[in-house]
């Protein structure tokens, strides 16, 4: 197949902007689908997807299209995940790309979460183009549109596609743009296989599917292949392409996107970045870009009703086998029994995971507060690697502690910069960096503790720039830190679930907006319940949530004791939701309380 | 079967009609229901007619109750027609309980006499609040003036017998008016009171306007102390405080309401009206259409028999606690055991020493029963039978 036919491009936009309607009008239009076949929003399979509006694997489809000038085309939509603790899935779903749609809401014009996107793919010199969606409404205001298309991200929007995709406007234009504006992918068919492996998933029928691009060379079925990362060999059992359904191909050549299942038995070892080659006629250099995926962010997965430990177990592992970017392992504690401790790529992968747990597997559990790891050098001069506080060693035992830096890269308007730079300082930030990219548009580069990151920066952010300033970060290294254990009383107990490491100068201030906020999340019950913060045996703040006085039904409903009955049921329901620490009922919320502290 | 059918009954006649809906009510009532008292009664003794041939065996009926909605807006001789019905199909008892809602803004000298020999010998006044601007508040069509000529008249037609609704923790209450309601009721010296808290239902002008903020309730600890002080004062009177929500002079405990705790049968007639027999199995519960168009409508078959109950023995366990708890005498455990062939303890393991250990329940002799404290936090307890 010739590479001057092949498109490869992705639609890079806002949660609700309208990309899965989009794609779903380009696959009925080029009758990949018929519109009867149409499951709405073909991208999104999973449930939790379709209801977050955000896409968590990458998807790709084949479509045919016959452009205008009468040639036959063949475009592959590759699309990609979408939040700030998926970024390097996105660069590499991005990197097998040679242009993007840049989908933007006619009516609202850019929104933040866009930009981190966008700028991923200028950086790697995709061909991106506006796409004006929505424009049959009523408040579309697509000259406003453009001109902050143009002044915000700086790309040319003048000719911008005006489209709805849900009245199918455009998208005959659309496609035609797709042909025109982007670049065949470049490559040298007789060079050795080079292809960038862009996802994985495991199938448990065929074992782990692969999605590559190729960017040299030839793939046939039975060719013997190779992962450079970890020299691990496999044949090509299978190859092929979605059209949107699984569809074998006899090869697959340079430019070209499908998958490969090659008997691979776990996701861990079909790593996104990597570079497949031949066994036997391999590429000199591996693609650049590739990187190690590492779990950032720690908590503690407990079941609240203890009896379920196994099925966490097994749900666990079910989840680990689709997902080699999460970890985990036993984990006793005192307040909540048997259960895991969880590395995550950060928060929202944190929470798709509890719910999926939750949902998928009808579990209620605890989630502990986030973490990151602290290196802990103790005074026998040896170092441990720690990710939960309950592990933290006394103090007399340490010497001194790390904690990670990340290097952060805000996007954000100008008008929002002083309160930007204030909560960087805030948590504690040493500044590198303020671009302004136009006058209009800025990069602040700062250097920040992960553990500030992991608690609630991402909400803060979001919430003084109005959802305009956009995040991306990456790892630094580690730095001595002034970090404290700070642990939580109930009643006098210390709950080891609760406690959690802190910056010493902002114990104080944490310790008190913790205590308050559990104050409003534990409700009143039968005993006056104590919640303390301490550090070692000093009590730094402390409130009381009062008992109960009343809870009584009393009116007889006229003889309708079914109610009755019901209206208890419910309160022994919400009774089963609650973890009982010594003799108090805490609600799950309790045990995340520090990620609701305002600042 | 395990148990036979006990040949008491009470009845519960439903009057659906209201001259205007109060704010916070969500019983089946109407100030249009589109239909005449006279047909609506029709349609009661029509469905009276037909069910007492479903009874398993004759049954003497104990006590009756005519509630609502507001009861006191039938004519005499509609209550009449009810009370024969009852002679006729339900071997009503010479000494029977018949209880008549009254609302004090609806009442005569001429209806109450009219009532008196109809054959009602007890009256339940929904006083509600003895101060002009809370009655206002709930909606009410009445003030307290009305309340105490309502007692008055009451008296005069000849009632002995005589109870008053009273509702604390209202929007805008203070601890001093609530308590000067108090006072003022028990200077109408009814023979019975009955004190609720204001719940706030789905579905009510109430609901939308504590929504909006429209009104603000009084505070959780507020409204403790309010039926703390209902529970020091009336006593202090000689009211025994023998059910959660019920006080009475000796001897005038409401027969009726302790059928419903003691999980006595009881038929209900009318629109929304409840029932529930003993028998079969462990007995079980249904309700008819709140329409009251489409009650009178259905003639003699009101309930369709889709929406029956039928009670599990675990759910009849757990009835018989938290419904018989609510009684201060308590249960009395062995009562239980001869009932289901097991303990309370076999039945709901460790909850009694659990809420005996916390002051919530204690031993009074042989028997259970809530604490002070209990009383108040008595749905902590009740949780854990449902």
């Amino acid at each position: 197949m010739s590479q001057e036919i092949i498109r490869n491009f992705s639609i890079i936009a806002h949660i609700d902007h309208g990309k899965s309607t989009l794609a779903d009008r380009l696959l009925e239009y080029t009758g990949a689908l018929t519109a009867r076949e149409m499951q709405d929003q073909f991208l999104d399979k999973m449930d939790l997807e379709r209801e977050r509006g955000i896409t968590i694997k990458a998807q790709t489809v084949r479509l045919n299209y016959k452009a205008d000038n009468g040639k036959e085309y063949i475009l592959n939509l590759i699309d990609t995940p979408g939040h700030v603790d998926f970024t390097y899935e996105v660069s590499r779903s991005l990197a097998a790309c040679e242009g993007g749609l840049l989908v933007v809401d006619a009516s609202q014009g850019v929104e933040a979460q866009t930009l981190a996107n966008v700028y991923l793919a200028l950086d790697i010199n995709l061909e991106v183009f506006p796409v004006l969606n929505k424009i049959d409404l009523p408040a579309a205001e697509p000259e406003r549109v453009i001109q902050e298309i143009e002044d915000i991200i700086g790309i040319d929007a003048h000719d911008a596609v005006l489209a709805s995709a849900k009245e199918g406007i455009g998208t005959r234009e659309i496609l035609e743009e797709i042909v025109k504006k982007i670049p065949p992918p470049k490559g040298n068919l007789d060079a050795p296989l080079k292809a960038l492996l862009f996802d994985s998933w495991y199938d448990q029928y065929q074992g782990v599917i692969i999605l590559v691009r190729i960017i040299d060379g030839t793939l046939k079925k039975g060719d013997k292949i190779q992962l450079m990362s970890t020299n691990r060999a496999y044949e090509a059992l299978k190859v092929g392409v979605f059209a949107p359904v699984m569809r074998e191909v006899p090869s697959l050549s340079v430019g070209e996107v499908g998958f490969i299942i090659a008997g691979i038995k776990d996701v861990a070892d079909a790593k996104v970045g990597d570079t497949v080659t031949l066994l036997h006629r391999q590429c000199s250099q591996p693609l650049e870009g590739f990187k190690e995926v590492k779990p950032m962010v720690f908590s503690g997965l407990y079941p609240i009703d203890t009896a379920q430990y196994e099925q966490l177990r097994d749900a666990l592992a079910k989840l680990k086998l689709n997902d080699s970017s999460f970890s985990y392992e036993p984990e006793t504690s005192v307040a909540l029994g048997f259960g895991f401790r969880c590395g995550f790529l950060g928060l929202l992968h944190m929470e798709i995971i509890q719910e999926r747990l939750e949902r998928e597997f009808s579990l209620d559990l605890i989630t502990t507060a986030p973490t990151v790891v602290y290196r802990v050098h103790r005074t026998d001069s040896s170092m441990i690697e720690i990710e939960s506080a309950a592990k933290m060693p006394e103090p007399q035992h340490i010497d001194y502690m790390e904690e990670p830096f990340i290097l952060a890269h805000i996007h954000v308007p100008n008008d929002f910069v002083g309160p930007v730079l204030a909560l960087c300082v805030e948590k504690r930030g040493v500044q590198r960096e303020i671009k302004y990219l136009t006058p209009t548009r800025v990069m602040i580069i700062y250097e920040l503790p992960l553990n500030e990151i992991v608690l609630d920066f991402y909400d803060r952010l979001k919430s003084i720039s109005k959802g305009y300033a956009s995040l991306d970060y990456e790892h630094l290294d580690f730095r001595q830190s002034d970090l404290v254990r700070m642990n939580i009383m109930i009643n006098g107990e210390v709950v080891d679930a609760l406690s959690l490491i802190v910056h010493k100068e902002k114990a104080y201030y944490r310790g008190r907006a913790l205590v308050s906020k559990m104050k409003e999340l534990i409700s009143r019950q039968m005993f006056e319940v104590a919640i303390q913060a301490a550090i070692g045996n000093k009590v730094i703040a402390r409130e009381t949530v009062k008992a109960l006085r009343k809870d009584v039904l009393a009116k007889c409903y006229g003889g309708d004791i079914t109610r009755k009955r019901k209206l208890l049921e419910k309160q022994k329901e919400g009774k089963k939701r609650m973890k009982n620490v010594g003799n108090v009922e805490l609600p799950q919320e309790a045990f995340l309380a520090i990620l609701k502290v305002e600042d | 079967m395990p148990y036979h059918f006990s040949v008491n009954l009470s009845l519960y006649i439903h009057i659906p009609f209201c001259v205007r809906k109060c704010l916070y009510c969500d019983f089946a009532s109407s100030e249009l229901p589109g239909v005449t008292h006279e047909e609506y009664v029709a349609a009661v003794v029509r469905e009276m007619e037909s069910r007492a041939k479903d009874l398993p065996e004759p049954a003497k009926t104990e006590t009756m109750y005519i509630g609502g909605g507001t009861p006191s807006l039938l004519a005499p001789q509609l209550v009449e027609q009810l009370i024969s019905a009852a002679q006729n199909h339900y071997h009503l008892a010479a000494d029977a309980e018949i209880t008549l809602e009254a609302n004090p803004g609806t009442v005569t000298a001429e209806s109450l006499a009219g009532y008196r020999s109809a054959g009602v010998n007890r009256l339940s006044i929904g006083v509600q609040s003895m101060d002009d601007a809370m009655l206002a508040i709930l909606g009410r069509i009445h003030t307290a003036q009305q309340a105490r000529e309502a007692v008055a008249i009451a008296r005069q037609a000849g009632f002995d017998n005589i109870g008053i609704d009273l509702i604390h923790s209202l929007p805008g209450q203070t601890l001093d008016h609530w308590e000067q309601t108090l006072h003022d009721a028990l200077a109408l010296a009814p023979e019975h009171i009955s004190v609720y808290g204001l719940t706030i239902e789905d579905g009510t002008p109430f609901a939308a306007m504590a929504e909006s903020g429209e009104i603000a309730l009084p505070a959780g600890d507020d409204s403790a102390t309010m039926f703390e002080m209902a529970i020091a004062l009336l006593p202090a009177s000689s009211y025994e405080h023998y059910e959660i929500a019920n006080f009475a002079r000796p001897g005038r405990r409401s027969r009726h309401n302790q059928v419903y705790w003691r999980r006595g049968n009881y038929l209900g007639f009318g629109a929304s009206a409840h029932s529930f027999l003993r028998a079969p199995g462990f007995g079980k519960r249904w309700s008819n259409t709140p329409d009251i168009g489409e009650f009178c409508r259905a003639g003699s078959s009101p309930h369709t028999g889709e929406d029956v109950e039928h009670l599990t023995k675990q759910d009849a366990m757990g009835e018989s606690l938290f419904l018989g708890l609510r009684m201060l005498e308590g249960i009395d455990p062995e009562d239980f055991r001869n009932e289901y062939g097991e303990s309370i303890d076999e039945a709901f393991p460790g909850v009694l020493d659990r809420h005996t250990g916390n002051g919530l329940l204690h031993k009074i002799g042989p028997r259970i029963a809530l604490t002070g404290r209990g009383i108040l936090l008595a749905n902590l307890v009740f949780a854990d039978f449902a």
